[in-house]
C-alpha cells in the first residue's frame, strides 16, 4: 500500500509540474500585455516599461518561471496585478464559494442517483423505470448552462424564489448563500444524475446475471436481500468511479454555472484573470483545478482498493 | 411514523429560525436604515492608492474615501477641503496652502502638513519624474513653510492648477501607511472597509470627517457585472441604487418602488474619424457625413429621444466654455451631403468600416443608427463589434481603424482636458486631426492666466473642430439613476463620481 501511495504521489508532482510548465509558457506566447492592459487609456510608454519592471516582466522566461516554482513550494503565489492582495487571500475566499456549490450539488448527486438507480434496476421494464428512462435521457442531453437558464427562468422569474444574479455574500448572511445556490447546484446535479442513475442500474442488471447471483437465488434467497446484500457491493464500483470524476469536474462545469447565476467563484475569477492577463492568479487556479483532479482521482482509487479487496490483491502481487 | 414526524418538525424548526434569521436582518435594515447597497456594473480590480488608481469606475467610487487639498461640489464649484485656504502669488507660481485644523485621517490620527508635503511629493514624483497625472511634472518643489503651512512652487503659471489638485490623483494620505496599495486611508466621509474580488467593496461612514457627516452608515458597492440581471436585481431588492442604466433595463425596471434621476454622462459621443484615413483625409468627405446624420434620430433610437445634441468637444456642464451654437452647425441635409460627396469625387459612395467596443451598447446602438442613416447618400459602413481589450490596443492606441463610435470623457473637470488631445502632436490625438490653426489657439489659451482670454481661445478651438468636421459629434448620453425610493439626496456632478454622502433615507410608515 506504501508503494502504491508513493507512487501515486510522484505522479501527481509530475503531472502538476508539467501542467505549470505549459501554462506558464502558453501565457508567455500569447499576445496581450498585463502592463498595458492595467494602464489602459492612460499609458504612456514610460510608464508601461515603469510598471513592466515593477511586475518582473522583463526578466528571461526560464527565471520568472525558476521563480514561480520556487514559491510555489513555499506556497507563496505571488500578488495579484489586478487587485494588489495576495492571490492566496484571494483564492482562499473563492474555493468557500465553490465548495459549497459542489457539496451541494454532490449530495444531490447520491441522494437522488443512488435510490433512484436501486429502484428502476430492481423494477426494471415497469412504467416507473420506462419513465425514468425518457427523463434521463432528457437531462443528459441538455447542457447544464441552458438547465440554469431554465431554472432562472422558471424559479426566479416566473415563481420568484430567488433573485437572478442576486448573489449574496456569505460573510453577511450566510442562509441566504446557501440558499442562493441551491439552484446552481440543482443545474450542476442534474446531467450527472442521470448519468449516474444509467450507470448503477446498468452495473445492477449486470452483475444480477452472474454464477454467484443465480446460485444465490436458486439457493432461495429473496429479490430484495439479494441485492442489497451481494449485488450492490459489486455494482457500486464503477458509480464510485463516477461520482470520483464527478467531483473533480465540478470547478471545470461550475465556471459555466457561475456565469449563469452570477457566482464571483474560482471559475468567474480564472475568466476575469486570463482576460486581465493577471498571471499569478490564473497560474494559481489552473494549478489547483490540476492538483485537485489528481488529488480526487487518486482518493477514488485508495476507496476503491479499501471497498474491493480484489483491488488490493491485484496491486500486491504488481 | 415517529421518525418522519420528528424529521417533519425538524424542516420546521430550520425553516422557522431561517424565517426569523431573514427578517432578523431586513428588521435592522430598517430600524436605523442605515445601510445601502449600490450596483456597479464593473470588477474593482485597481490599486487602492489613490495616485496610482486607473478606473473610471474605481475613482468614481472612491471619491468618497479620499480627498485633496481641494475638491469640487455638484456644482462643479472648487471649494477647499484638507485645504481650508490657498494664498497664489503674484507671478502664478508660489501656492500656499493652510492645512485645515481637526481634519483627521480615517486611522485617527490628525492630517499634518508633513503628510501634505509627502503627498505632494509622492504624486507629482518629483525626485522620479513620473506624476500621477502629466500636469504634476509642473510642480517643481514642496516645503512646509515656517509658520505651518504647505507652499507648492511650480515651474510655469497654470491656471488649472487647483482643479487638479481636486483629483483623486491628488489625494492627501498619511505619510505612515506603509502600503497604500492595499491599505485605503485617506480623509473623507467615508473610510474603507473592505473587498472581495467579483463580490463587493465596502465602506463605512466616518465619524470623525471635518464636514458635513454622511448619512448612511454601511455602503456596500456590489458588483453586478451581469446587464441583463441588473433590473431583476433592483426589483428583488438585492440592490438599492444603480447608476447609468440603458433604456432596455428601464423599461423593465418596477417603478412603483423607484425613482429614475436624469442627468448627463459628461462626455462627448461622436463618430470619431480617423483624419488621416483615405476619404477622411478630405473635409468635404467628413462634412458630408455631419450632414448625412440625423442626430435626433439617434437619440429617439438609443435613448427614447433623451440626450443633448452637440456640436464639438465639449460639454454643456462646462457652461462658459461650452459654444452650444456649435450644435446647429450641420443641420440633417442629405441633398447638401451628396453634393459635398460628389465634389469630392464620390458621387457613387464608398464603404469604410466603424469598429465599435462591444460592452458599450449605447455605442453599439448609435453605431447601427448611423450605417442605416448613410445608406441615403450611397455610404456602406460596416460595422465591426471588438472586445474592448483589442479596441483599447488597435483603436486607440495604435491608430489602426477607419472610424469608431465611442464617448470620450474629461478625466479631470478642466476644459484642457477635453481639448487637449487634438493639438497635432498630443500623446492620445487618436483621431490624427491636425490643424495647424488649432495648436495656436490651444497654445494660446494655455498660456494665458486671464480667464476671459482663456474662454475666447477655447471656443476658438472648439470652432475649428467643429468646421473642419474633425468627427461627427452626436450627443451627451443621458444617464439615469434608479433610487429605490427609500432613499433620496442623490446629486450628480459634471464629473464622473458618485457621491454617497447626501445620500439620506426618506422615513416611509407605509413599509
Amino acid at each position: 500500500m506504501a508503494k502504491y501511495m508513493l507512487k501515486k504521489l510522484l505522479m501527481l508532482v509530475l503531472t502538476l509540474l508539467a501542467v505549470s510548465f505549459v501554462v506558464f509558457a502558453a501565457f508567455s506566447i500569447l499576445p496581450g500585455d498585463p502592463a498595458l492592459q492595467k494602464l489602459g487609456t492612460e499609458a504612456t510608454p514610460e510608464k508601461v516599461e515603469a510598471l513592466r519592471e515593477q511586475m518582473g516582466l522583463n526578466e528571461p522566461f526560464l527565471l520568472r518561471y525558476g521563480k514561480w516554482l520556487l514559491g510555489m513550494f513555499t506556497f507563496d503565489f505571488g500578488k495579484s496585478y489586478s487587485y494588489s492582495m495576495s492571490v492566496t487571500d484571494l483564492i482562499g475566499s473563492k474555493i468557500f464559494i465553490n465548495f459549497t456549490m459542489s457539496a451541494l450539488a454532490l449530495v444531490l448527486v447520491c441522494v437522488i442517483s443512488i435510490p433512484i438507480g436501486i429502484y428502476t434496476a430492481k423494477h426494471v421494464g415497469s412504467i416507473t423505470d420506462k419513465i425514468f428512462t425518457v427523463i434521463n435521457q432528457l437531462f443528459m442531453s441538455v447542457p447544464p448552462f441552458l438547465l440554469g437558464l431554465l431554472l432562472t427562468f422558471i424559479f426566479g422569474l416566473t415563481f420568484r424564489w430567488f433573485t437572478p444574479g442576486g448573489y449574496v455574500d456569505y460573510r453577511d448572511n450566510f442562509i441566504g448563500f446557501v440558499g442562493y445556490l441551491i439552484c446552481p447546484a440543482v443545474a450542476l446535479a442534474l446531467p450527472k444524475c442521470a448519468m449516474c442513475i444509467r450507470l448503477l442500474k446498468a452495473n445492477i442488471l449486470e452483475e444480477a446475471k452472474k454464477d454467484y447471483a443465480r446460485t444465490a437465488y436458486s439457493r432461495g434467497n429473496s429479490t430484495t436481500s439479494m441485492l442489497y446484500r451481494h449485488i450492490l457491493q459489486n455494482a457500486i464500483m464503477p458509480t464510485i468511479t463516477f461520482i470520483g470524476m464527478v467531483v473533480a469536474d465540478m470547478i471545470a462545469s461550475g465556471i459555466i454555472i457561475e456565469q449563469v447565476f452570477g457566482i464571483p467563484g474560482l471559475g468567474r475569477s480564472l475568466l476575469a484573470a486570463i482576460s486581465t492577463r493577471d498571471y499569478p492568479v490564473v497560474m494559481a487556479i489552473v494549478m489547483l483545478i490540476a492538483a485537485g483532479i489528481v488529488i480526487i482521482s487518486t482518493i477514488t482509487d485508495l476507496i476503491y482498493a479499501w471497498m474491493d479487496p480484489r483491488v488490493r490483491v491485484t496491486d500486491k502481487s504488481e | 411514523m415517529k421518525k418522519r414526524r420528528l424529521l417533519a418538525s425538524l424542516l420546521l424548526m430550520i425553516l422557522l429560525a431561517s424565517t426569523v434569521a431573514l427578517s432578523g436582518c431586513s428588521g435592522d435594515k430598517e430600524n436605523s436604515s442605515s445601510s445601502i447597497t449600490i450596483g456597479i456594473p464593473q470588477d474593482i480590480e485597481d490599486s487602492l492608492d489613490p495616485h496610482d488608481m486607473l478606473a473610471a469606475g474605481t475613482k468614481e467610487i472612491f471619491f468618497n474615501v479620499y480627498e485633496g487639498l481641494y475638491k469640487a461640489d455638484s456644482d462643479g464649484n472648487l471649494v477647499p477641503a484638507v485645504a481650508s485656504d490657498v494664498e497664489i502669488a503674484e507671478d502664478g507660481l508660489t501656492y500656499t496652502f493652510t492645512v485645515r485644523e481637526g481634519v483627521k485621517f480615517h486611522n485617527g490620527n490628525l492630517v499634518t502638513a508633513e503628510d501634505v508635503k509627502y503627498s505632494v511629493e509622492k504624486f507629482a514624483d518629483i525626485e522620479g519624474g513620473a506624476p500621477s497625472v502629466a500636469a504634476f511634472s509642473n510642480i517643481e518643489s514642496v516645503e512646509v513653510t515656517e509658520d505651518g503651512k504647505v507652499a507648492i512652487k511650480l515651474a510655469q503659471p497654470d491656471s488649472d492648477f487647483l482643479t487638479m489638485l481636486s483629483t483623486i490623483e491628488a489625494a492627501v494620505i498619511p505619510a505612515d501607511n506603509a502600503d497604500p496599495d492595499s491599505n485605503a486611508i485617506g480623509t473623507g466621509p467615508y473610510k474603507y472597509v473592505s473587498r472581495s474580488p467579483l463580490e463587493n467593496v465596502k465602506m463605512e461612514r466616518f465619524d470623525e470627517y471635518w464636514g458635513e457627516a454622511a448619512h448612511i452608515e454601511k455602503v456596500t458597492f456590489k458588483i453586478c457585472s451581469n446587464a441583463d440581471t441588473i433590473a431583476m436585481e433592483l426589483n428583488g431588492g438585492s440592490i438599492d441604487m444603480f447608476s447609468r442604466l440603458t433604456t432596455a433595463q428601464m423599461a423593465e425596471l418596477d417603478m412603483e418602488k423607484y425613482n429614475v434621476l436624469e442627468g448627463n454622462m459628461n462626455l462627448v459621443q461622436a463618430l470619431y474619424l480617423n483624419n488621416d484615413f483615405e476619404p477622411f483625409s478630405d473635409i468635404r468627405v467628413r462634412q458630408a457625413l455631419c450632414y448625412a446624420v440625423n442626430r435626433q434620430e439617434v437619440l429617439d433610437f438609443v435613448s427614447d429621444g433623451n440626450g443633448t445634441i452637440i456640436g464639438t468637444s465639449m460639454i454643456p456642464a462646462f457652461g462658459k466654455y461650452y459654444d452650444e451654437s456649435l450644435a446647429e452647425l450641420y443641420p440633417y441635409d442629405v441633398n447638401k451631403a451628396k453634393e459635398l460627396l460628389a465634389e469630392a469625387g464620390y458621387e457613387d459612395g464608398f464603404t469604410f468600416t466603424i469598429t465599435v467596443p462591444s460592452n458599450y451598447q449605447q455605442h453599439v446602438d448609435t453605431a447601427q443608427v448611423i450605417a442605416e442613416q448613410l445608406k441615403d447618400i450611397n455610404v456602406t459602413a460596416e460595422i465591426q463589434l471588438v472586445d474592448w481589450n483589442t479596441w483599447l490596443s488597435e483603436t486607440y492606441t495604435n491608430r489602426n481603424y477607419e472610424a469608431t463610435v465611442i464617448g470620450v470623457d474629461a478625466p479631470q473637470l478642466t476644459a484642457t482636458a477635453f481639448l487637449d488631445r487634438f493639438v497635432s502632436t498630443a500623446g492620445d490625438n487618436f483621431v490624427n486631426y491636425a490643424n495647424a490653426d488649432y495648436d495656436v489657439a490651444f497654445a494660446n489659451a494655455m498660456a494665458t492666466t486671464d480667464e476671459a482670454q482663456k474662454v475666447v481661445y477655447f471656443k476658438e478651438c472648439e470652432t475649428y473642430l467643429a468646421e473642419d468636421a474633425a468627427n461627427v459629434y452626436i450627443q451627451d448620453l443621458p444617464e439615469f439613476t434608479a433610487l429605490n425610493k427609500k432613499y433620496a439626496g442623490y446629486e450628480f456632478y459634471p464629473m464622473y463620481v458618485m457621491d454617497v454622502s447626501k445620500i439620506y433615507i426618506v422615513e416611509t410608515s407605509g413599509e
